[in-house]
């Protein structure tokens, strides 16, 4: 499996589309932090931009890789390799590339910038939402053949994870304005890592006092040890599942 | 009696408190051990200069027109059980002090210094330290409070009293003094006329200024800085506010300065720096406010509805998250010639004034004000795109609240 | 050495696969023939474990398809349209084969001489002839001395020079006691190589016989003669 895995990343490499995320990472981290004058707001830029491009470029990168690698796919599955290893092998790859490609292009400048907490739970966060996008990629990527319905797919999640799950969370909160909904949105905001990382990283900033009694609750929640450590557990979860589903799928596939 | 009698007379009267007027000089070598023995000597007008030392005085009460001197700042140590000084004459002046360990309770107002009922009290430079109040006037009218420093670390606010607490008093002078960890570090209720100038108010457990039912009084060139719950002026009118700084008063209920009540009042040249709220406004009306900087608060300024006759002008919004927060559509209050970093207009008559109208408020924080929990989707992309289709297409927030004139460059202070 | 039981397989609706049985030990070539979409490259994608069959149960050399893979390593397979990672070069593709296969053992590279394919390492997949890369297949296929070939339309798209060079390499390969599997169009080209004929239709497995049984029954010296003998008796009516 670790050949395989070889193989994948040194194909990444030359695809060069990954360096050139690399590197627009490093643009505009590097722009953020010059241009405001203060870093905690440069970190929020950073966390607004991570949060949209991040899980953007994975998913999209992760499913053209996999429709490409079709033929790549084809040729291992007929020689002694367990299919459950190609797919991890791509998995991992396209994980590995594209969370080296974070660090390497957002990380070590943000620590370079400040080194605090924030920074690192940052890091930790794009790390997860590139492995986690990637993850639900190949789960577009392993249900259906069609490359330009795959594609479409991906965009589509990547657009409900992004958007319209804010959008039925604040239909949601108007329509049970009168109840006392709070803690149930803690468990809502598992249901999206988007929101999750966001909320996560947000109450480690002073920001979090403009949050008022919501915030209150969920800083109660997530500031508690046990609420990290459970908010983790989750995105391991969001990493996994699809994971094994699309392993699953790709197990019974016929190529 | 003719006046060539009478003058010879008017002489005496004239120079003879000051050729009368003592020195008692208390102290360890000195012929008098404590104050109080020296209090009992002493005739009014006298001055008693104070050295060096410790001195237990259990409650020291000053009945008599004097000047207490401190030398090397004496210690007057209440013990934890009693209210150090208790002035109940006019003219007294306390001065070089350092009063520490006053009794703190429940039912007592315990205080470092207390000024009860009198007029022409000076009270300057001492230093408390650990008082359950600092300097305590009732009543007291023409006092000067200057140059002090008043320190607690209480940690507990029922534990805690204010640092310098005016109640029913007129013309006080509050001016160069730095409280810190006391309740409220300047308390004032039903004082008028007074002026509170260059303090330093920061780290108390509530307010750095907490303001209530006193007409007629300025504060000016004062810094707020990091108290639990920033400043609050309530129930007042013709309040002047100049100059002054209210910085870094973050948390959940914390506010630059909460505004209720206020009337016929000038806030002008006040910085707001890294507020929750720079200003929280209800009930406010006929207020003008000019050339205040709002930088990088949450809110820059929360207006309720219920305000009215607001003049905002030539004010500076500069990195705040929010600039203006409201919670109703109808707006009484005149918002002009202010500049916004947010803004994104243009000005091709090259006036420095932008062309377009400028809207303070986002849609995001009208649906906040509708449903706090909303705040859950704070920085969400989502929140984003509300406010930019908001801003080509306006319909949630209030159709009148905006600039009509813009400045385009921040204004020069 | 393969034992093919009761598969069945289907596309939606569509029956591929409908019980095929047949079995076969090792020294033979067979020749998998039938119709256009009968199944026959179903069933080798069943034998590669390419594609999962809905029933039924597959064994090489005594060990079950379906859950192993390490049987894949006993197995050359030529595709009827080679498909490769278009980035990569000829030589690039061959030695990632034989370092993910981790193959230690002398490889078999009659067929890169005979080609010449040395000439070409450099050149991409994707730039590629459709015979060169048929060439490519051909190589890989015999690289890692397999047991058994399965070669799906081995000449087609090959020049009749590298035709007959493919040829002697299977003749020479049979001697050594290998099991074939091929299919093709050609069948004239099937006369000199298989021993035996499996004849596939609408999925399902018509006859499992060999060469000279076939022809004597039908009377015919060629197989393609003999085959066309056979579909017109079974033309469905």
């Amino acid at each position: 499996m670790r050949k395989i895995v070889k193989y994948i990343l040194l194909d990444i490499l030359k695809n060069k589309i990954v360096l050139v995320y690399t590197a627009f990472l490093l643009l505009i981290t590097l722009s953020v932090f010059s241009l405001e004058d203060n870093t905690q707001k440069g970190m929020l830029t950073m966390l607004n931009l991570e949060l949209f491009i991040v899980p953007l470029v994975s998913i999209i990168f992760s499913t053209i890789y996999i429709y490409n690698s079709s033929e790549f796919i084809e040729l291992l599955v007929s020689q002694p390799i367990r299919r459950r290893s190609i797919w991890l092998s791509i998995f991992s790859g396209l994980a590995g590339a594209l969370a080296l490609a974070f660090i390497a292009g957002s990380g070590v400048p943000m620590l370079l910038f400040e080194r605090s907490v924030i920074s690192m739970m940052m890091i930790g966060l794009g790390v997860m939402l590139s492995v986690i996008f990637v993850s639900i990629a190949m789960l577009a990527a392993v249900t259906t053949r069609d490359k330009a319905k795959g594609i479409g797919m991906s965009i589509l999640l990547w657009l409900y994870f992004s958007l319209i799950f804010d959008g039925i969370v604040l239909f949601l909160l108007f329509q049970f304005a009168d109840y006392p909904i709070e803690k149930a949105m803690i468990g809502v905001t598992a249901l999206n890592p988007i929101d999750l990382g966001r909320i996560l990283v947000l109450l480690k900033m002073d920001v979090s006092a403009l949050m008022g009694y919501t915030g209150a609750i969920f800083k109660d929640f997530f500031g508690t040890q046990k609420g990290v450590l459970l908010s983790f557990f989750v995105m391991l979860l969001w990493i996994a599942l699809p994971l094994l589903y699309s392993l699953r799928k790709f197990n019974h596939k016929d190529l | 009696m003719t006046i060539k009698k009478l003058l010879p007379l008017l002489l005496i009267a004239a120079f003879a408190a000051p050729a009368t007027a003592r020195q008692l000089t208390v102290g360890k070598n000195a012929a008098l051990k404590n104050i109080a023995q020296a209090l009992v000597i002493a005739a009014p007008y006298d001055t008693i200069i104070v050295q060096q030392g410790i001195y237990h005085e259990h409650n020291l009460v000053i009945d008599k027109p004097i000047t207490l001197l401190g030398k090397d700042m004496p210690v007057i140590d209440g013990e934890h059980k009693y209210e150090n000084i208790s002035v109940k004459a006019d003219d007294v002046v306390i001065k070089g002090f350092k009063v520490c360990n006053s009794g703190i309770s429940s039912i007592t107002d315990y205080a470092g210094i207390k000024i009860c009922n009198r007029h022409n009290i000076t009270i300057e430079g001492n230093y408390l330290e650990n008082c359950f109040f600092g300097i305590y006037s009732q009543y007291g009218i023409r006092c000067t409070i200057r140059n002090n420093t008043l320190k607690a670390s209480q940690k507990e606010e029922q534990q805690s009293g204010n640092g310098i607490h005016c109640w029913k008093s007129d013309s006080m002078q509050i001016t160069g003094n730095t409280v810190s960890g006391h309740r409220d570090g300047i308390y004032f209720e039903f004082v008028t006329n007074s002026l509170i100038w260059k303090n330093r108010s920061f780290r108390n457990l509530r307010y750095g200024l907490h303001f209530m039912f006193s007409n007629n009084d300025t504060y000016a060139s004062n810094i707020f800085e990091n108290n639990g719950a920033g400043v609050a002026v309530m129930f007042s009118n013709h309040v002047r506010m100049f100059r002054n700084t209210f910085r870094e008063n973050w948390g959940d209920a914390a506010y630059g300065i909460l505004l209720k009540e206020i009337s016929d009042s000038r806030i002008e040249g006040n910085v707001f720096k890294k507020n929750t709220s720079g200003i929280f406004m209800e009930g406010v009306s006929r207020v003008e406010m000019h050339k205040n900087s709002f930088y990088g608060n949450g809110w820059g300024l929360k207006i309720q509805a219920s305000c009215m006759d607001i003049k905002l002008n030539n004010n500076n919004f500069i990195g705040n998250t929010f600039d203006v927060g409201t919670n109703g559509s109808l707006v009484l209050n005149n918002f002009d010639h202010n500049y916004w970093d947010k803004y994104e207009g243009y000005d091709l008559d090259k006036n420095k004034i932008g062309d377009i109208p400028y809207r303070p408020v986002s849609m995001y924080s009208m649906v906040i004000e509708k449903n706090p929990p909303a705040m859950i989707l704070f920085r969400s992309f989502i929140t984003t795109l509300m406010d930019r289709s908001e801003k080509v297409l306006p319909s949630l927030t209030p159709e009148n609240l905006k600039d009509d004139h813009p400045l385009m460059k921040p204004v020069q202070l | 050495m393969i034992e093919v039981q009761h598969i069945k397989k289907s596309f939606g609706k569509l029956q591929v696969l409908n019980d095929v049985s047949f079995s076969s030990p090792g020294g033979s070539c067979i020749a998998l023939i039938g119709p256009n979409g009968c199944g026959k490259t179903t069933l080798i994608k069943c034998l590669l474990g390419m594609v999962v069959p809905d029933a039924g149960t597959i064994k090489i050399k005594n060990e079950a398809v379906n859950k192993g893979w390490e049987y894949r390593s006993m197995i050359g397979y030529m595709p009827q349209i080679g498909r490769y990672p278009e980035n990569m070069k000829i030589g690039q593709v061959i030695e990632m084969l034989s370092d993910i296969r981790m193959y230690k053992a002398q490889r078999d590279e009659d067929i890169i001489n005979a080609f010449q394919l040395k000439k070409l390492y450099n050149k991409r997949m994707g730039t590629l002839s459709g015979g060169t890369m048929q060439k490519v297949s051909a190589a890989i296929a015999f690289l890692f001395n397999p047991e058994l070939m399965i070669l799906d339309e081995p000449t087609a798209g090959l020049d009749p020079v590298s035709s007959e060079l493919l040829k002697e390499k299977i003749q020479a390969e049979k001697r050594n006691g290998k099991l074939f599997l091929i299919t093709s169009h050609i069948l004239s080209e099937l006369d000199e190589l298989v021993s035996h004929v499996v004849y596939m239709q609408d999925g399902k497995l018509l006859f499992h016989k060999t060469l000279d049984a076939l022809k004597t029954e039908t009377g015919e010296e060629k197989l393609s003669r003999a085959i066309s003998h056979f579909m017109k008796q079974h033309q469905p009516s």
